[in-house]
């Protein structure tokens, strides 16, 4: 575009009084920012209309020096199409030098008004990615249980088309084989109907929804807005965002012929085929009973997690019995009874019926007999071993397990190894990777959601539980985590929410989750490609996929935008319009390094601006201050710092680098999954650049930083400037 | 699918619920107004240390979602109001809302000048009143929107007059009368959220005759860096570092005199403050009394982790009573159900797992909605309710609730 560029610097909360603003002008105009306006305070309704009647007349890049990018958004945002840079003045420079000497901030603000500066005038406004041809607006739904259903029918009821995929003959999945629901409504005491019939009877009524039954997944090519869904009965399908609703499946009770005897009589049964003869109303003859809970969950030896729905489900088929025979002798035997929320009342209930509680230990009860069963087990509460006898039948309530395979990936320092070391860990990664598929999706990182623990595609965050690392492609229900059934009901409608979303964020060509309208997306100048791969590898989301020559054929719809495959690039011919490796790269090289006699150290922080920026910005704000020597860079993810910013950094004489970002690990916090541990990885390989340059490793730093450790902000830097101070000037300086 | 025409969808509430309500429906093209009680958005778990099972802090969270909030015009957010009447049905609702003041208008550039002028003081509400804070105040370091308040209590006086005369941007306003607003929307979702019961109900539990009770959401703050003690876990009574921390599990949850339900958060946080002793004072000793521990699902993992440590001693009891000291210490009587022993045991600082009881139960809806047995709203009614208000939820559980709340609202805003 045409730019109109122009400056505008605020002299309010204290800028004025700190800085010489004539110095700030003409440091900007180094970098092209030659016209500027002053305001004693810009996002006053005066300053801000100044600033809206210069764009109104035709400005359309404006470099705001006043406070952090974080501040006053409202007031400094003047539509897509005017770029706005901010310098942040105040919590960078005024706030945080208070121990500075004047000509020392001074030189700090003069930096980041050049290093404002050439990034306005290397940024381009963002022009939405928009797809070729219709995009697709249908909502697939992979699934047909409870949480399948309600996606599909909430996602109709918005006005989307749905095409609902079961494998089976028949929709319904676990509640076909359900008896009666236990309590869910006020006040949580009464059996209920199995919602099924209800169920069915909208999806067939609907004219939004399609239903695909005895059909599974062959195939799945595409990105968001445009998902091309080929189908075991020959169907070939249009979708602009998938719902995966495969559900669970019950733990193996043959895993349980040791601890619980399971198999050695037709007496002990599993809570699923006691169910099943509920449904079939074979419950008659039942004079004594046991249920006995965490049958294989909670046990490092089985499924170590909690399947969260048995205890509920116990108290149910422990009602089904006093139900049909008052006066039957129902145990339960269980380690903590589970029964959360308004469902406490459901337990009382089945106490108030009668139903004895019996706490155990870890250990299983002992089950011996055939036709009548004999347990024993030990009563913590009464500190004895307790024995039934003449048991009619013994449940074991078994838990579940996600029907999705799981998916084992390559560590990160796979990357960049030498062939052989690396091919080594991603053939392990292979060979613990189950080899069947749910969406058999044709993406270069293979065939399923990545998933963490216990095979569950899991977001990981506990803010964003929706988020897979599949754009576009969300879960629901038990296959994400071990979940109770109105529990799956409502993740359903949830899932479809985030489906219609995607769908418009493809339709509107900018991103989602968690830069959600950003309309920026990375482009490849291919003619310097060298088919390395690592953009393809390395990116969190495999939003790239590989021709059969290795190039990359990036689907800017699957993209979150976190500049990943920037950062991995040595080529360097991956670019956001407002965000690149030069424009970066260019603000680095803006700051004005001094002549090592003056003895002023300079150092670059590149920070995440989701956790790092805002903890300095509170740092600053609260009054802390740190080493005037110090610039920082705000960056979208440390996985997009590309190593040539560090060279660039070094080479033209910075002493050190920062880089702050989140924890990484497996609680990491990185919402691009792996970007701080990617910085960390490619910063442990920088050592042998430093080597060649006969540079000490001490110059780089990889901290990190959570948004809390505002208090550690200063501390860090502080320490730094004494590591570099004792590692002294870099000899670079002034080539 | 999106109409810029239709109207728009109202969630009252901004916490993780309404946050998430709220975004959910603006991402996918709708008008929104959110509607918040306090003078920031957030709610609950903005005054959380961390989040069960990563430990990680919520602000962190929050920063996204204020990001998607900022770079959202479809958004528009009043703090300080609270909706006093509800009329029409889906698709067309009036609903009347109360803006109070703020004393403190959008030219605040949050620089603390007021804060330094005056010098009366109001218990913290942020940090539940364990310290004082200035009556013009940042309500906390991450407050969306990022803007000072003027205490009422100061508004008329010399010190609302000091404040006034220290903002260099006139942005105190203490003629602020607030305002009435009448919003024509085709959807209401109520995220009105909880409140933690209160512990003086309780009476066998003495929370009133000794600082060195404190509840579960005021050690929180307790351990928190922006908290009263700057994250130094410390007896109220007396500032010093407990020696032995008693959890007391359901204390007025899963009890019929008190709250029937089970609050459903309770084991998982205390078991995550029991690693901010561990992390803070990990010579302290630690132990935890409980009914039974509800660590659902993957969360499991977490427990497991816990018991792992060997840092904590799980005791299974109901504690019948806590008897403070001359010295400021407690003791606790109770029975160990597993051994079937009476005991008294003595600690250092108490924290009662206290429960959420839903707002709906202490303030209903201005509106013809019903109510289960404790208060909570029922589903699929007019008046869409999401998160705590309709069933005792975790963090990630509030957020689907908000994510699926959207859709509803869509729906009805479609009709």
């Amino acid at each position: 575009m045409s730019k109109k560029v122009c400056g505008y610097l605020c002299k309010g909360c204290g800028i004025g009084d700190a800085l010489d603003l004539g110095g700030l002008k003409k440091a900007a105009g180094e970098q092209g920012v030659k016209e500027f306006k002053e305001h004693d305070v810009l996002c006053s309704p005066e300053g801000v209309a100044m600033i809206q009647a210069d764009v109104d007349a035709g400005t359309n890049a404006l470099l705001i020096a006043a406070c952090s990018s974080r501040a006053k958004t409202d007031e400094f945002s003047f539509g897509n199409q005017v770029l706005v840079e901010r310098v942040s003045l105040r919590e960078q420079v005024v706030w945080c030098s208070a121990e500075a000497e004047d000509d020392d901030r001074q030189m700090l603000g003069e930096d980041y008004m050049r290093m404002g500066g050439v990034k306005l005038t290397k940024s381009e406004p963002p022009a939405p990615f928009q797809l070729e041809g219709e995009v697709a607006k249908a909502v697939l739904v992979v699934g047909g249980g409870i949480s399948g259903l309600n996606a599909a029918i909430a996602a109709a009821e918005a006005g989307s088309q749905v095409y609902l995929v079961e494998k089976e003959a028949e929709l319904g999945g676990f509640l076909r084989t359900i008896n009666k629901l236990g309590p869910q409504t006020a006040p949580y005491r009464e059996l209920e109907d199995n919602p099924l019939p209800a169920l069915l009877e909208k999806v067939s009524g609907h004219a939004n929804i399609k239903t695909f039954t005895g059909a599974t997944v062959d195939k799945t090519e595409g990105a968001p807005g445009n998902f091309t869904i080929s189908l075991s009965n020959g169907e070939s399908l249009r979708a602009g965002a998938i719902i995966q609703a495969t559900g669970w499946t019950p733990y193996d009770p043959e895993k349980l012929a040791g601890d619980l005897a399971y198999g050695s009589s037709p007496n002990i049964v599993t809570n699923v085929q006691f169910e099943q003869k509920a449904k079939e109303g074979g419950l008659g003859g039942i004079n004594s009973i046991a249920f006995i809970q965490c049958a294989g969950s909670r046990d490092a030896n089985h499924l170590p997690y909690c399947s969260a729905f048995c205890c509920l489900v116990s108290c149910k088929q422990a009602m089904y019995v006093k139900q049909a025979n008052p006066e039957a002798s129902v145990y339960v035997i269980y380690k903590d009874v589970r029964t959360p929320s308004q469902s406490e009342e459901v337990y009382r209930e089945a106490q108030r019926q009668g139903v004895i509680f019996i706490r155990r230990d870890e250990a299983y009860p002992t089950i011996t007999g055939s036709d009548k069963l004999s347990l024993e087990t030990m009563d913590v509460l009464l500190n004895e071993k307790v024995s039934l006898e003449e048991l009619d039948m013994v449940v074991l309530a078994t838990g579940m397990k996600p029907n999705n395979p799981k998916v084992v990936e390559a560590p990160l320092v796979a990357f960049g190894e030498d062939q052989e070391a690396a091919k080594k860990l991603v053939e392990e990664a292979k060979a613990q990777t189950e080899d069947w598929s749910v969406l058999n999706l044709q993406y270069r990182q293979g065939p399923n959601l990545p998933t963490l623990k216990y095979a569950m595609p899991d977001s990981h965050f506990i803010c964003f539980p929706y988020e897979t690392r599949r754009t576009g492609i969300y879960t629901s229900g038990t296959v994400r985590r071990p979940m109770r059934l109105t529990q799956a009901q409502d993740d359903g409608v949830g899932a479809a929410m985030k489906a219609i979303q995607a769908i418009r964020a493809a339709e509107a060509g900018c991103a989602v989750h968690p830069r959600s309208g950003d309309e920026s997306f990375p482009e490849f100048a291919m003619q310097r490609c060298t088919q390395c791969k690592r953009c393809t590898e390395e990116c969190p989301f495999g939003a790239i996929n590989e021709d059969e020559k290795a190039n990359p054929l990036p689907n800017p719809t699957r993209c979150r935008r976190c500049g990943v495959c920037m950062g991995a690039c040595p080529e360097r011919i991956i670019s956001f319009k407002n965000y690149s490796v030069d424009i970066v790269g260019s603000q680095i090289k803006a700051i004005e390094v001094p002549e090592e006699d003056e003895e002023k150290p300079r150092v670059v922080v590149l920070a995440c601006e989701n956790d790092a920026l805002p903890a300095i910005d509170m740092a600053a704000r609260l009054g802390k201050s740190w080493s005037a020597f110090v610039r920082f860079i705000p960056v979208r993810c440390l996985g997009s710092v590309n190593l040539v910013w560090i060279a660039d950094a070094l080479s033209s004489g910075i002493d050190g680098l920062i880089l702050m970002g989140c924890r990484r690990g497996d609680d990491y916090q990185c919402h691009f999954i792996k970007g701080s541990e990617l910085a960390n990885v490619r910063m442990s390989k920088i050592s042998e650049t430093l080597q060649r340059l006969v540079l000490e490793s001490d110059r780089i730093k990889v901290a990190e930083v959570g948004i809390t450790d505002h208090d550690k902000v200063a501390g860090i830097i502080n320490e730094f400037m004494e590591t570099i101070d004792s590692v002294g000037p870099n000899p670079y300086k002034g080539f | 699918m999106t109409d810029e025409t239709k109207k728009a969808i109202l969630v009252v509430g901004g916490g993780m619920s309404g946050l998430s309500a709220a975004l959910e429906a603006a991402e996918a093209g709708y008008q929104v107004v959110l509607v918040e009680k306090n003078a920031y958005v957030g709610g609950r778990v903005a005054q959380l240390h961390q989040y069960f099972p990563k430990l990680c802090p919520p602000y962190c969270g929050l920063e996204i979602n204020f990001r998607r909030v900022k770079s959202n015009p479809r958004i528009t957010i009043h703090t300080l109001a609270e909706v006093t009447s509800i009329e029409g049905a889906p698709g067309d609702f009036t609903v009347k809302v109360k803006v109070s003041p703020r004393y403190v208008n959008d030219k605040c550039t949050a620089c603390g000048k007021c804060a330094d002028a005056v010098s009366a003081t109001i218990p913290n509400p942020f940090n539940y009143g364990l310290d004082q804070i200035k009556a013009a105040y940042l309500p906390h370091d991450l407050a969306m929107p990022l803007r000072y308040v003027i205490d009422p209590s100061i508004a008329g006086t010399d010190e609302g007059q000091k404040a006034a005369a220290a903002c260099p941007y006139g942005a105190v306003d203490l003629g602020d009368a607030g305002q009435e607003l009448s919003l024509n929307v085709g959807a209401v979702i109520w995220a009105a959220g909880w409140t933690p019961y209160d512990p003086s109900k309780i009476e066998y539990y003495n929370f009133d005759k000794s600082p060195n009770i404190v509840t579960n959401v005021q050690f929180e703050r307790l351990a928190a860096v922006n908290g009263p003690t700057s994250g130094a876990i410390q007896r109220p009574g007396d500032g010093a570092a407990p020696k032995k921390v008693a959890f007391i599990q359901c204390a007025g949850s899963r009890d019929e005199n008190h709250l029937p339900f089970c609050s459903s958060i309770c084991c998982l946080a205390s078991l995550k403050q029991s690693t901010y002793v561990m992390e803070k004072l990990p010579e302290a000793e630690i132990t935890i009394y409980f009914i039974d521990i509800r660590a659902m699902d993957r969360n499991e993992d977490f427990y497991t982790k816990v018991k792992a440590s060997n840092k904590v001693q799980f005791v299974k009891s109901k504690i019948a009573m806590i008897t403070p000291q001359a010295n400021g210490n407690l003791i606790l009587e109770g029975e160990n159900t597993a051994t079937g022993e009476r005991f008294k045991a003595e600690h250092d600082l108490v924290v009662l797992a206290t429960g959420m009881q839903p707002n709906t139960a202490l303030s209903q809806v201005p509106f013809d909605v019903t109510y289960d047995p404790y208060g909570f709203l029922t589903s699929g009614q007019a008046v869409i309710g999401v998160g705590t208000v309709r069933r005792p939820s975790e963090v990630v559980t509030c957020v689907q609730d908000g994510t699926s709340a959207a859709l509803k609202a869509i729906q009805a805003v479609g009709r």
